[in-house]
């Protein structure tokens, strides 16, 4: 396996050590060689969660299923986001474990307040997951910010949207999370690391750099 | 790729200490190693190169790979003096070698003549505390120049009808422009205005030994795996290092700078990255921490001398004064793809209302307006998306999937005008993980600063009207809490009773004490501050190295 940073590694020291502009020339191959290998090795292989309890799961897996659904187009499901949850709350974002296991049982009351014959949230419709959602949103409102860091959320649905995105729009080279790049492929990202003009609609005609006729009159 | 370095005992007498080595701090390790002189620079944060950068969003925006960090370095916030301060992440700075040049985004306007002298122009601004810089644009000018030939700037002279005089065309074309910049420019001139391809600190052509850019699209908060971005690790401590002179020290963190008893700097006492504790002597000390860690760094020096902290005996102004820049953000959704996600962050911007007339618009101040993407796509997911779209579900999906190709924003920057109860200052309460007072920020926007980020705002709204967007917005202009730009703490004059430097960036209070960074700011000037952080660290550089080579330091 192509490691991440063993790749980067390579490029930076043929970026310096060799020849800097043979880099620009070939980065692009060598990205998608990279990628390329990385993906193989991703798919198969029974998974052992390691925050989630068996039970937690399915009910997670839900959760970001509502946020990000799978219509005619892949969602949060097929991109690995529970995986990528999982994992994140044993690494980086393990400060937000608290709120995973204040949110879930808050949101099984919930389930058997509105729902009393269902077991749990995933055993619901999708549009009974969406009033249970809704509920949630409305019970904590969260406060508007000018600009979002990613470790600014407070509420657990908030949390769980924040991870839920980044599970699913994260660099697919980086390990779990946008699994096949579906995320990416959904937006619009081509997964390439190098990009040439044109880069869309309105620059591909562009006639190149005309100074303009005189200075206009400031008010 | 580190170089080999020389390696200083600390109890050798190097000639400068330099701590920090950020957009100014290697500049000036790079000068002064240049010109023979020995000298260790200490970073507080690790050294980190292309191998270590990255785009994965969470490691670098999540987990703070190259910034200062929350959890071991928590902040405080409060508006007025009055208030007692909360606990809340009140800033942001590059914590890597290198410093936030390494994540920059790399506008690198000029400063114009008005920034220098805006005083003497509009006269006093009740509620602010604005005075005329000691030095002027003509001082400035040849340093500019370096900067963008020595460093790196790609940019078009002469393309801006705004710009002030130059010595020198730019070293390098633009950068490509981008279908932001194309609809930016277009709309622009519709309106009358003189949109110009924007200068930017990456490089348009392959240059001493550095690629060109290669339009990767994780540019803003990333670091440059090709090294296209002209930070000074790339552009300035690799020449630092092959002098044989210079000695980057990663991983020591700054606590304290120990004076005898003549009130002279001895050196820097830091912590190593097991926090024991070690001194590095030197002749003369250059702080260049930031606009918030040097001024946190003297009050931190106090002593029976400087009881109000080193280099505050005379002023008292160590930490005061702190600027923000003023600004606001629209963003417009297009028709067509414009595909901004790739390349550098910015391709057009306009200086049409760089210098306002306050009579008409009844405010101090002025800006500029640059066309830019900035978002990375977990950021886009998160901020880029009109207030009124659902937050979950298919309707939020289809808008993020339509949108993410589709929308720019235009970037408004503008002064913030210096108010003296505006400070960085130390937390009473609050301690870092190395015990050390946290930083606590004290900042209430002048009501002209919100005049001119709403002023302007509207100026970018009328934009991507002309523009034909089929959807506007912006984000709120509130006042602001947070911390990008840390300008003006340790201010520059010719009266030791109202500034901390003089214009040579040596302590009116301690003769062989320089600073050189964004601290040492009078004006905020229009929202732009690394490209004249540079320019003054070349000249102290240059003023240092004349002083230190007449014997005049240590006399």
């Amino acid at each position: 396996m192509i490691n991440e940073l063993s790749r980067r590694r390579f490029l930076s020291q043929a970026g310096i050590g060799v020849s800097a502009a043979w880099v620009s020339v070939h980065w692009p191959e060598m990205i998608s060689a990279a990628a390329h290998a990385h993906q193989a090795v991703q798919s198969g292989a029974a998974y052992k969660f390691e925050f989630f309890t068996p039970a937690e799961a399915p009910e997670i897996d839900a959760l970001s299923a509502r946020i990000i659904p799978t219509d005619d187009t892949p969602g949060a499901r097929e991109a690995g986001v529970l995986y990528f949850i999982d994992r994140a709350l044993v690494t980086f974002a393990n400060g937000d474990q608290q709120k995973y296991r204040d949110g879930l049982p808050e949101l099984q009351d919930l389930v058997h307040e509105k729902f009393p014959a269902a077991q749990k949230f995933s055993a619901l419709s999708a549009d009974q997951q969406d009033e249970i959602l809704r509920t949630l949103e409305a019970n904590h409102k969260e406060k508007p910010q000018r600009r979002r860091n990613l470790h600014s959320a407070e509420t657990f649905l908030d949390t769980l949207r924040v991870h839920t995105i980044s599970g699913f729009l994260i660099d697919p080279e980086a390990d779990l999370g946008n699994r096949g790049g579906v995320g990416w492929k959904l937006i619009g990202r081509e997964p390439e690391h190098s990009f040439q003009p044109p880069f869309g609609y309105y620059d591909k005609d562009y006639p190149g750099w005309q100074p303009a006729q005189k200075v206009a009159d400031k008010g | 790729m580190k170089v080999e370095q020389p390696k200083y005992k600390t109890s050798e007498e190097v000639d400068f200490v330099i701590i920090g080595s950020g957009a100014a701090g290697g500049i000036l390790a790079k000068e002064l190693s240049t010109n023979g002189f020995r000298a260790v620079v200490l970073e507080q944060g690790p050294y980190l190169t292309e191998a270590d950068y990255t785009h994965n969003e969470i490691k670098v925006l999540g987990e703070d790979l190259l910034t200062n960090h929350p959890k071991l370095q928590p902040t405080t916030f409060r508006k007025t003096p009055q208030d007692k301060a909360k606990q809340q992440r009140a800033l942001v700075y590059g914590r890597s070698v290198g410093g936030t040049s390494v994540h920059f985004t790399a506008n690198f306007w000029r400063f114009h003549e008005i920034d220098f002298i805006e005083r003497s122009k509009v006269g006093a601004i009740p509620g602010a505390n604005l005075v005329d810089w000691p030095i002027r644009y003509a001082d400035l000018e040849p340093y500019y120049t370096k900067v963008e030939w020595e460093i790196g700037v790609s940019g078009l002279a002469g393309a801006s009808p705004f710009d002030p005089p130059r010595s020198k065309p730019y070293p390098m074309p633009p950068l490509p422009v981008k279908s932001s910049g194309v609809i930016f420019e277009r709309a622009a001139r519709q309106l009358g205005w003189n949109p110009f391809p924007a200068p930017m600190a990456i490089l348009s052509q392959p240059r001493a030994g550095r690629s060109a850019c290669v339009n990767c699209g994780f540019c803003l908060s990333f670091g440059c795996e090709v090294g296209a971005k002209s930070s000074s690790l790339v552009a300035a401590i690799r020449v630092a290092e092959k002098t044989g002179r210079c000695e980057i020290r990663p991983d020591s963190y700054v606590y304290r700078i120990e004076t005898d008893a003549r009130g002279r700097a001895v050196g820097a006492a830091y912590f190593d990255k097991d926090k024991n504790t070690h001194l590095q002597k030197a002749k003369a000390v250059i702080v260049c921490a930031n606009g918030a860690e040097t001024p946190r760094l003297l009050l931190m020096s106090a002593n029976k001398q400087f009881p109000n902290g080193l280099a505050n005996n005379s002023s008292g102004v160590v930490g005061k004064n702190l600027m923000l820049n003023s600004g606001a953000i629209s963003l417009g959704v297009f028709d067509h793809p414009l595909n901004d996600y790739k390349g550098f962050a910015v391709s057009r911007i306009l200086h049409d209302f760089y210098e306002l007339d306050g009579q008409k618009v009844g405010f101090c101040g002025g800006g500029g307006l640059d066309a830019r993407f900035d978002m990375t796509p977990i950021g886009f997911a998160l901020n880029g998306l009109a207030p009124d779209t659902p937050k979950w579900g298919s309707a939020f999906k289809k808008t993020l999937a339509e949108n993410f190709t589709r929308t720019m924003e235009v970037f408004c920057h503008a002064t913030s005008l210096a108010r003296e109860d505006n400070s960085f200052s130390l937390d009473p309460d609050v301690k870092d993980a190395w015990g050390l007072p946290a930083l606590r920020m004290t900042y209430k926007d002048h009501p002209d600063d919100l005049k001119v980020a709403k002023w302007l705002n509207d100026r970018a709204l009328e934009l991507l009207d002309a523009a034909g967007a089929t959807k506007k917005w912006s984000y709120p202009i509130v006042e602001q809490e947070f911390a990008v730009h840390l300008l003006g703490t340790c201010r520059m004059g010719d009266d030791p009773k109202t500034s901390v430097i003089n214009s040579d960036h040596r302590t009116h209070d301690v003769k062989n004490l320089f600073l050189c960074d964004g601290s040492s700011f009078v004006t905020s000037g229009r929202g732009q501050p690394t490209m004249t952080i540079e320019a003054l660290a070349f000249r102290a550089a240059h003023r240092i190295s004349a002083l230190a080579k007449s014997g005049e330091i240590n006399a």
